[in-house]
């Protein structure tokens, strides 16, 4: 099995190779990045245009399954992730039952070497059942495969247990990925606190929320010598923390969202409960400390925190709508439109944020077109121009805040060792 | 006019100047309805409207209700508490029943700030927001200009003080609104746990004094407390509240003579007003319901009285 | 569509006549004026009951109750009028109980107009009875109504308007004809 893609702008950050390349894949591995290759026998494509770059990774997934199958499952969500140009995610462990044991894990495992179409790594729980009281079984969770532990889409409240965790997983070299919300400040609240959450009536999450846990977490990290990677990033005073500990050499990686990157707590406006999400969308001044902080390096990669929800979960009365995003189909086309087209960020760094980046957060052999390594590579055609539908999503979930806004810059092939999964937005598997 | 091509009326934020003054003119006569003997016209017959209340309410759900009769509108009430809402149903499905049933108006209140936009946007019957959360309370605003502009003789560039809880008011919000666009110097007072964010940028000045807040103030307008911001831990006690923030005769000394005391009801009198102010010559707090159901006639008339087919949704 | 003058049917001194005339004929028909109010449909019915009233003040020496009626909530049409008329306030600040109401409007054309004014009349009281006069009428009744009192009787198309003007509201004084034309 030889594949050539012919002619593309390659753009390979860990082999620091930026130019026009031809990538030879034989047997699911990489053979050779270099210029006019001309192999016997080799189904050729054309990517003369487009960006080939190494499988991006999305290290902040819900596939939902088990227990919310109605949300998503592994099926659904990995194609969701070929469509999206994501070739690995990580999946977050507050399904039901939550994967904070073996036998969860396996069979998270299982599924997704049974139905999953991209590579899916899953991440444990924390604390048993995420309660935030007791220890999961570390140990166990990294014997099964797990690359990471979190009690994402909760914090962790307690800082002795928090302590306790990072300094378990150390023994493991695993990260411990962190939701940072201080509930007692964050209860209750709809949107970002500030202008327009006093405009629109609805109960505020102040910033500060995000910023004291994420302080502690750093601060615990730094005592306990363990990592920490903060899920979500979202305030201009998170990111000064996490700055500052990295200037000082704690071991501290983040991520941000599409979402948050993008759109301001203005659009809440219509109350339409694709907007609520958790962080919330933040104000313009937050805003432009996150981009400013994707370029100088305070952030490590970005993560789509894809939360996909049914219907009835966001069709409803905003208060209680769920929150969360479905981003896996939007989060390349998102960030080429409003960053890259727009001159913000480079299409070298963006590459480093989706591959790079997440590989080294969560210390992971991946994010390169080194050859003899997996050919796992993402395709982006920059020039495409093509509106959000919900309708045509892979994912189950089609709760976006997107939806009808055109984008230019879209995924337009993703790889997975060797085999062309997805095309112009289809999966073909 | 856009009023009557506007297929809801969700708050004052969006209203234009015009469309609040053609509702203040359209009240007029309609509150010489209610002082008649037969307090009834013939302009909403073979109309249908339904309130629909999430939260408890007497006098805003019988103002409307009232104002329906007035105009021959046949008006019903779903008692939430015993409706299959109690069941689990969806708001969704809930909204599509009433609609189905051929109800032309629906007027909602709901505790969660933004629940009248989220149906208007789901059906095809017109939606009057009662009070939303802490968003806004737009017929409540009006009633409230209306009552000043009566009294006053005009709203242009009037002083007026919104005295209390800001923060969850929506009473304060839609009255920011309202009068904003008739160039009144709003003021708002209350303690700084109860003052939303950023509260300035909505061309308000917030004070933490009543004497300061009041200087020189035409209209007066107190929120009421609810006791359990106490409890969340908001204030420390009902009696320092009423220290700092209850209106009574000595804290109006710096308003201006003929000025006027509004609240939207209930009062909790000794806690936000003092009994001297409530049943005082500068209060208005009779009036005002009065004007309520004048200005919730003018609203049914305005938004229900015209053909169906000149609404843009 | 646009309008085009035809004829001026009435000018200032015929109105003048038509009004002393009508003024006559409510003091005679009603043997005087004593139990008399006279009620205008607003708008332009508004002035012309001022000006009866004050005629038969020169004739009786007798002030009468003069008020207007805003017949805006009373109108059979609302459901089906593209905008909504604007709604004004009614003024008629005399009790109307068995009084004998003349109730005044410029033009006499379908009678849905006066059978409005009658409903909003009846629900401010128990008038003794209603009469109607009315500077013109044009016939096309659709409704059973026959007023008492006209200044003058002019036959018309269904394609014609009449438009009577009043110095009060429209700063000149006259009755004309005018045709829709299609253009």
């Amino acid at each position: 099995m030889k594949l050539l893609l012919k002619g593309g702008r390659v753009v390979d950050p860990a082999n620091k190779i930026d130019g026009v390349n031809d990538v030879l894949i034989i047997d699911g591995k990489i053979a050779a990045v270099e210029p006019e290759l001309a192999p016997q026998d080799c189904e050729t494509v054309d990517v003369s245009g487009k960006i080939i770059c190494p499988g991006f990774i999305d290290m902040h997934v819900h596939l939902r399954e088990p227990g919310f199958e109605y949300k998503e499952d592994i099926a659904s969500g990995t194609r969701a992730a070929a469509a999206g140009g994501f070739t690995a995610v990580c999946c977050m462990p507050n399904t039901k039952p939550v994967v904070d044991n073996i036998a969860v894990a396996g069979f998270v495992k299982e599924r997704a070497r049974k139905c999953g179409v991209v590579n899916v790594l899953p991440v444990g729980a924390i604390s048993k059942g995420q309660g935030g009281k007791e220890l999961a079984e570390i140990a166990d969770l990294v014997a099964a495969g797990c690359v990471a532990i979190s009690d994402d889409g909760k914090p962790v409240m307690r800082a002795d247990i928090m302590r306790n965790a990072l300094e378990y997983a150390r023994m493991f070299a695993l990260p411990v990925l962190s939701h940072c919300e201080d509930l007692n400040l964050s209860q209750d609240g709809q949107m970002h606190e500030g202008y327009y959450s006093t405009i629109y009536g609805l109960k505020g999450i102040p910033a500060v929320a995000e910023d004291i846990m994420a302080a502690r977490d750093i601060l615990l990290a730094k005592s306990t010598g363990a990592h920490v990677h903060i899920c979500h990033l979202s305030t201009k005073g998170a990111v000064e923390l996490v700055r500052r500990a990295k200037d000082e050499g704690i071991s501290v990686s983040c991520e941000v969202t599409p979402h948050h990157l993008a759109l301001s707590d203005k659009i809440v406006e219509t109350y339409d409960a694709d907007t609520k999400v958790y962080p919330p969308l933040r104000s313009e001044e937050h805003i432009a400390a996150l981009r400013e902080a994707l370029n100088d390096g305070t952030v490590n990669c970005i993560a789509t925190d894809h939360a996909p929800h049914e219907k009835e979960s966001k069709d409803c009365e905003y208060h209680l709508a769920s929150p969360g995003i479905s981003g896996l189909e939007t989060a390349v086309a998102v960030i080429m439109d409003k960053l890259v087209s727009k001159g913000l960020l480079d299409v070298k760094k963006m590459v480093e944020l989706f591959t790079t980046g997440p590989a080294a957060a969560l210390r992971i052999d991946r994010g390169t077109l080194t050859p003899g390594k997996p050919a796992d590579i993402t395709v982006i055609d920059p020039d495409v121009v093509k509106k959000v539908d919900p309708a045509v999503f892979y994912s189950k979930g089609r709760n976006t805040p997107f939806k009808g806004m055109e984008m230019k810059g879209w995924p337009c092939m993703t790889i997975v060792s060797g085999k062309v999964v997805a095309r112009d937005g289809k999966v073909i598997i | 006019m856009k009023l009557d091509r506007r297929k809801d009326l969700l708050g004052l934020r969006d209203l234009e100047r015009e469309e609040i003054e053609l509702i203040l003119d359209t009240a007029v006569p309609m509150k010489d309805i209610i002082k008649r003997d037969i307090k009834k016209v013939p302009a909403l017959r073979g109309k249908a409207m339904v309130t629909v209340f999430y939260e408890p309410s007497t006098r805003t759900r019988t103002s409307f209700e009232i104002a329906g009769k007035y105009l021959s509108a046949d008006t019903v009430n779903l008692a939430v508490s015993t409706s299959s809402v109690q069941k689990g149903e969806s708001l969704r499905d809930t909204i599509k029943t009433i609609e189905v049933m051929g109800f032309d108006l629906m007027v909602m209140r709901h505790s969660m700030s933004g629940t009248p936009h989220y149906v208007a946007r789901n059906t095809k019957m017109r939606v009057i927001n009662a009070g939303d959360g802490a968003n806004e309370h737009p017929t409540q605003a009006l009633l409230d200009m209306y009552t000043i502009r009566e009294r006053k003789g005009t709203l242009e560039g009037l002083k007026v003080a919104i005295v209390g809880d800001i923060l969850h008011s929506r009473v304060a919000r839609s009255n920011i609104y309202g009068l904003g666009k008739f160039g009144c110097e709003i003021r708002v007072v209350g303690p700084s746990t109860l003052m939303p964010p950023e509260v300035e940028k909505l061309s308000v000045k917030a004070y933490y004094s009543l004497e300061e807040a009041f200087a020189d103030v035409d209209v007066i307008n107190v929120l009421r407390i609810q006791r359990e911001r106490q409890q969340s831990g908001l204030f420390p006690s009902l009696e320092e509240y009423a220290n700092l923030y209850m209106v009574t005769p000595e804290s109006l000394k710096k308003a201006k003579k003929d000025v006027l005391v509004l609240h939207p009801g209930p009062m909790n009198r000794g806690v936000e007003i003092s009994s001297e102010i409530a049943d005082g010559s500068k209060a208005v707090i009779d009036e005002q319901v009065t004007n309520g159901v004048a200005v919730r006639m003018a609203l049914l008339f305005l938004m229900m009285g015209g053909s169906k087919s000149e609404i843009v949704a | 569509m646009e309008l085009r003058e035809k004829n001026v049917i009435m000018d200032e001194v015929a109105i003048k006549r038509a009004l002393t005339r009508i003024a006559h004929e409510i003091i005679e028909k009603n043997k005087g004026v004593e139990d008399v109010a006279i009620v205008g449909i607003r708008r332009r019915g508004g002035p012309l009951a001022q000006r009866l009233a004050n005629r038969i003040e020169e004739i009786e020496g007798v002030k009468i109750p003069v008020g207007v009626l805003d017949i805006t909530l009373y109108r059979d049409d609302l459901t089906t009028l593209g905008l909504q008329p604007q709604v004004h306030r009614t003024e008629v600040y005399f009790d109307i109980n068995d009084l004998n109401i003349v109730l005044v409007d410029d033009v006499l054309y379908t009678g849905r107009t006066v059978r409005s004014a009658m409903d909003a009349l009846m629900d401010l009281g128990r008038p003794r009875c209603i009469q109607l006069a009315v500077l013109v009428d044009r016939g096309h009744r659709e409704l059973p109504i026959k007023a008492d009192f006209v200044g003058k009787n002019v036959p018309t198309s269904k394609r014609e308007i009449i438009s009577v003007l009043v110095k009060e509201i429209d700063g000149e004084e006259k009755v004309v004809i005018q045709e829709t034309v299609d253009r």
